[in-house]
């Protein structure tokens, strides 16, 4: 249905998410740094990026505004990935121009109800 | 005589237990056996690579298959006369258990014999008042023309220091 | 159709294992270093806090709750350190460090399927809690709890015009908001310029919702709008009076404190033990995702091994036979490739089984670190060769070994700071692991600068353990003689660390059985090196084939220098019995080959050779008569079948189907300068 990119640095936890994403039908690809993300981004284009927050090297709000500003990322939504969300996080992140956040731990049903807010 | 206990008679023990499956063969004229599920194969004679530092009775050891396989020159540790390999020389290849390991090994035979099964009662203890070949000795069976001397495989390799 | 949460959590949890592993490496190496540096560092405490928040997340989405809690504790005092609200000091590092221990033990418990100690792990947070208490810092707030549902509610829905760019589309999120209930939508036009002024980058719509239902709730509604609630005028009004809702805007998650308190009570915990056990007995670690039966690998082997074989045959028949100049010639290229092809398939097959040592190496900091604050010794551990290749079935069999040395040499090698500062010494030992490749075998060593092994306490304790008798003299070499009987520690007293039966001889039992051997050198005063020499399970080396008398043998390529042309007048005679060679500038001991090897009819001729080869850094020259073909050999054990044999490092097949024994020329060396330490008198 929709192509989605997923990042993070923890193997485990960037196969969950796919997982879940690809047993409803995504189709799904993975990215396992925001380094990585980025190139990809830059010849490919995806309907929803999710990443996680905290990755070493280019962490999850640093690669949302460079994705920003790759004209074909200007308004695809991008989620941001993180244990908690106060209100400081979730300022950093909408200034970053994240779309919104997932919060962890979810189930798969809680994830696809999430993203049917930016996804059909 | 009846009133003096019973006392249980070699050939009463015997009685009970299994018989014997042997492979025999010759040395020095005299026949010899082994139990048959320990053999692997039996070789033709190939001459050995000698081992430095090895028993006298190691001849060195030879490959079959792929594996070096340690061979022993049985005349020699039974202390019997040496004899000039011929025709019928051959090498019986044994699984043995030595020193906790189970490993393969060839023993060197002068001519192959037979493969027997001997009855229970047939087989004793060997007598005690054998040379050194009394060690490897496990048993004897005594048939109506002939005696085999049962080996005990796993004494083969005896106490070397290694 | 999705697939439950536990299908896919359990697919992925041996990769998780793994990764937590790893993590928690990283969490100990940080720790102990910051422990051992005088400041503390922002950038290890930055490491650490991360290696626990990624552990806590990540185990948090496995559903490992207590581990989350661990993790969650830990994390909190972590991020006390990194904001710099409180120092770390000695307790709370070791307060920490315990909690590695328990997320490892917890980690092992849920891989193993066995019981977790829950009370246990509860019961140390609550201490992590405490010592984060007693610095001052109060405990985390604990979280809301969801809002009552039902109600109608009037929703005013007015995007800011930029509301696009986050990527936010306000149509889905106004669906999302229908669909919890019954709801009436009317779309508010008013801003809506005309079609030739439309931007299409900006949203110009409103929306009025009423809504009603039994799920409906104020606070699920602004859950729908959460992510917007800055970008868009947002009104929601209830129509029927309810409770008014929860002060904070999200429903939070149920912090992992919380939910530790709640694990199901149906897990039977362990009879408490103080503390969970450190590392030393862990099972190996996973190496990777892939796991291949070790059958399967020896099977490969062999195939190898008989590919080598067959090629060399191959390499007879080109001698031999008279083909003509075109068969030749497609022979040799055929002969080529299988040269090639062989030499890939080992160097994959060998890779497949091969480990770096550094699973071995990876305990011993952590080890060396509690052992030294136990015995009162301050301790430097180095570790060379990590990245040193060894076989698997090898490793797993040394660690026990290594353990011991290990702690032999902190126990009873290194000296107390006092004594060590008395001695002229620095009051901080070095202990050195290491581990490097010599000639077809894999040499580990442990070496320490501490008060080296005395000569006459051995001979002593010889005497009394009836070895010597009282009135014999030691031998040449005591210690290398006495130190690996049974039961034979000259320590005044057994500590409780390294006395416990696991003696010098179930060590050297140990390496020997895997066919290596363990040698000792020492200095009083100065410290000890005992090393363990290993060989590689299957090597296929290259070798020299050379003959002696009727006999080939192999020497491996890796320990010739050179091979030369004997002149006699370079030969002369040492103490009436030894030869010496001069070659250039260095005076070489030759060694008649054949009389070492039991050929006692041999003598060498004025065409012998002689090669030149390594033997404990001290070249020898070995008497040989013909150098034959240089090839790959495959190593077979001559142990395999009977047993060690000095001087011989294993036997291999020629092409003729002949045996032909490797020499082990650092053995043969020593067995002619007379320093046995190969097994050279009996055991």
């Amino acid at each position: 249905m929709a192509k989605i990119m997923t990042v993070d640095d923890s193997v485990s936890l960037r196969k969950l998410v796919a997982s879940a994403l690809q047993a409803a039908g995504h189709n799904v690809s993975e990215a396992d740094s925001g380094q990585t993300a980025l190139s990809v981004a830059q010849t490919t284009s995806f309907d929803l990026v999710i990443s996680d927050l905290n990755m070493p090297g280019m962490d999850g709000l640093t690669l949302v505004g460079q994705l920003r500003k790759l004209p074909a990322y200007r308004s695809t939504p991008i989620l941001i990935l993180t244990t908690e969300m106060d209100p400081l996080k979730k300022q950093a992140a909408k200034a970053a121009g994240a779309t919104g956040w997932l919060v962890k731990p979810f189930d798969p049903a809680q994830l696809l109800a999430t993203i049917r807010k930016v996804l059909d | 005589m009846s009133d003096l206990p019973e006392v249980p008679s070699p050939a009463n023990e015997h009685d009970k237990k299994r018989s014997a499956q042997l492979l025999t063969f010759f040395l020095d004229g005299q026949e010899y056996g082994v139990d048959i599920l320990r053999v692997q194969e039996i070789r033709g004679w190939s001459a050995p690579m000698p081992i430095p530092g090895a028993p006298s009775y190691i001849k060195g050891v030879i490959n079959i298959r792929g594996d070096v396989v340690p061979i022993a020159d049985l005349r020699e540790r039974l202390c019997l006369p040496a004899f000039e390999h011929g025709a019928t020389t051959a090498v019986v290849v044994l699984r043995v258990r030595y020193k906790n390991r189970d490993r393969i090994m060839g023993v060197v035979v002068d001519a192959m014999s037979d493969v027997t099964t001997v009855p229970g009662e047939a087989l004793k203890p060997p007598p005690t008042f054998h040379d050194s070949s009394e060690s490897l000795a496990k048993e004897i069976a005594t048939l109506e023309d002939k005696m085999i001397t049962i080996l005990d495989v796993d004494c083969v390799f005896g106490d070397q220091a290694a | 159709m999705t697939k439950s949460l536990s299908d896919i959590q359990t697919e992925l949890l041996g990769t998780f294992f793994e990764e937590a592993s790893e993590g928690l490496q990283q969490l100990e190496a940080g720790l102990l270093a910051l422990e051992q540096a005088k400041s503390a560092d922002p950038d290890t405490i930055n490491d650490v806090f991360r290696a626990a928040h990624s552990i806590k997340g990540g185990a948090g989405s496995f559903g490992l709750n207590e581990v989350c809690a661990l993790g969650h504790a830990m994390e909190s005092m972590l991020e006390d350190f990194r904001s710099q609200r409180v120092a770390p000091n000695r307790e709370s590092l070791a307060a920490l460090l315990e909690g590695v221990d328990w997320l490892r033990n917890a980690l092992d418990a849920r891989l193993a399927g066995a019981a977790l100690p829950i009370a246990e792990i509860e019961g140390f947070c609550q201490q992590l809690e405490r010592l984060r208490g007693a610095s001052g810092v109060s405990a985390e707030a604990t979280p809301v709890v969801a809002a009552p549902r039902g109600g109608a509610f009037v929703v005013e829905f007015l995007p800011m015009p930029r509301i696009l760019e986050s990527g936010n589309e306000p149509v889905r999120l106004v669906r999302e908001l229908v669909r919890m209930g019954h709801a009436t939508v009317t779309t508010d036009i008013s801003r809506l310029p005309v079609l030739a002024d439309i931007d299409p980058t900006l949203c110009y719509l409103g929306w009025h919702i009423e809504l009603e239902g039994p799920e409906v709730s104020a606070t699920a509604i602004e859950e729908i709008f959460s992510w917007v609630d800055t970008d868009a005028d947002l009104q929601i009004t209830a129509q029927t009076p309810v409770e008014p809702p929860s002060p904070s805007t999200e429903v939070q998650q149920v912090a992992p404190a919380a939910a530790a308190v709640a694990i199901n009570p149906a897990h039977e915990p362990k009879p408490p033990t103080a503390a969970p056990l450190a590392s030393d007995s862990r099972a190996e670690g996973a190496i990777g995702s892939i796991r291949v039966g070790v059958d399967k690998i020896d099977l490969l082997m062999n195939m190898v091994g008989e590919l080598v074989i067959t090629q060399s045959m191959l390499g007879v028949i080109d001698d031999e036979s008279r083909l003509d100049s075109r068969r030749i010639e497609q022979l040799r290229e055929g002969l080529g490739l299988l040269a090639r092809n062989t030499r890939s398939l080992q160097e994959s097959v060998m890779r497949l089984r091969s480990v770096p040592i550094s699973i071995v190496f990876s305990r011993f900091p952590r080890l060396v670190h509690d052992l030294g604050q136990q015995l009162g010794k301050q301790v430097e551990l180095k570790v060379l060769g990590q990245t040193t290749e060894i076989d698997k079935t090898v490793v797993e069999k040394l660690g026990d070994p290594l353990v011991h040395l290990v702690r032999n040499s902190l126990d009873h090698g290194l000296e107390t700071p006092e004594l060590r500062r008395a001695a002229g010494k620095s009051e901080v030992g070095v202990i050195q692991i290491s581990a490097y490749h010599h000639g077809g075998d894999v040499v580990v060593e442990v070496r320490d600068d501490g008060r080296g092994i005395n000569r006459e306490r051995v001979v002593q304790r010889a005497r009394q353990l009836g070895l010597l008798g009282p009135n014999e003299a030691p031998p040449e070499d005591p210690i290398r003689d006495f130190i690996f009987a049974p039961g034979f520690s000259t320590a005044a007293s057994v500590t409780d660390v390294s006395g416990r039966g696991v003696g010098m001889d179930v060590v050297r039992r140990n390496i020997r059985a895997l066919g290596g051997d363990v040698f000792v050198e020492t200095a009083v005063g100065k410290g000890t090196c005992i090393s363990m020499r290993l060989p590689l399970t299957l090597a296929i080396i290259d070798g020299q084939i050379i003959r002696v008398g009727q006999h080939a043998y192999v020497v491996p390529l890796l320990s010739i220098i050179e091979s030369v042309q004997v002149e006699p007048k370079r030969v002369s005679k040492f103490q009436g019995k030894r030869e010496l060679y001069r070659l250039r500038d260095k005076l070489i001991p030759m060694i008649e080959l054949g009389q070492v090897l039991g050929l006692h009819s041999w003598q060498h001729s004025e065409e012998s050779l002689m090669m030149i080869v390594e033997a404990d850094n001290a070249p020898v020259g070995l008497l040989v008569d013909e150098l034959l073909a240089q090839q790959q050999v495959v190593v077979k054990s001559l142990e395999t079948n009977y047993d060690r044999v000095p001087g011989l490092s294993g036997a291999t097949i020629l092409g003729d189907g002949s045996v032909a024994f490797i020499l082990d020329t650092t053995a043969i060396g020593r067995l002619v300068r007379g320093v046995p330490g190969n097994g050279a008198h009996a055991a």
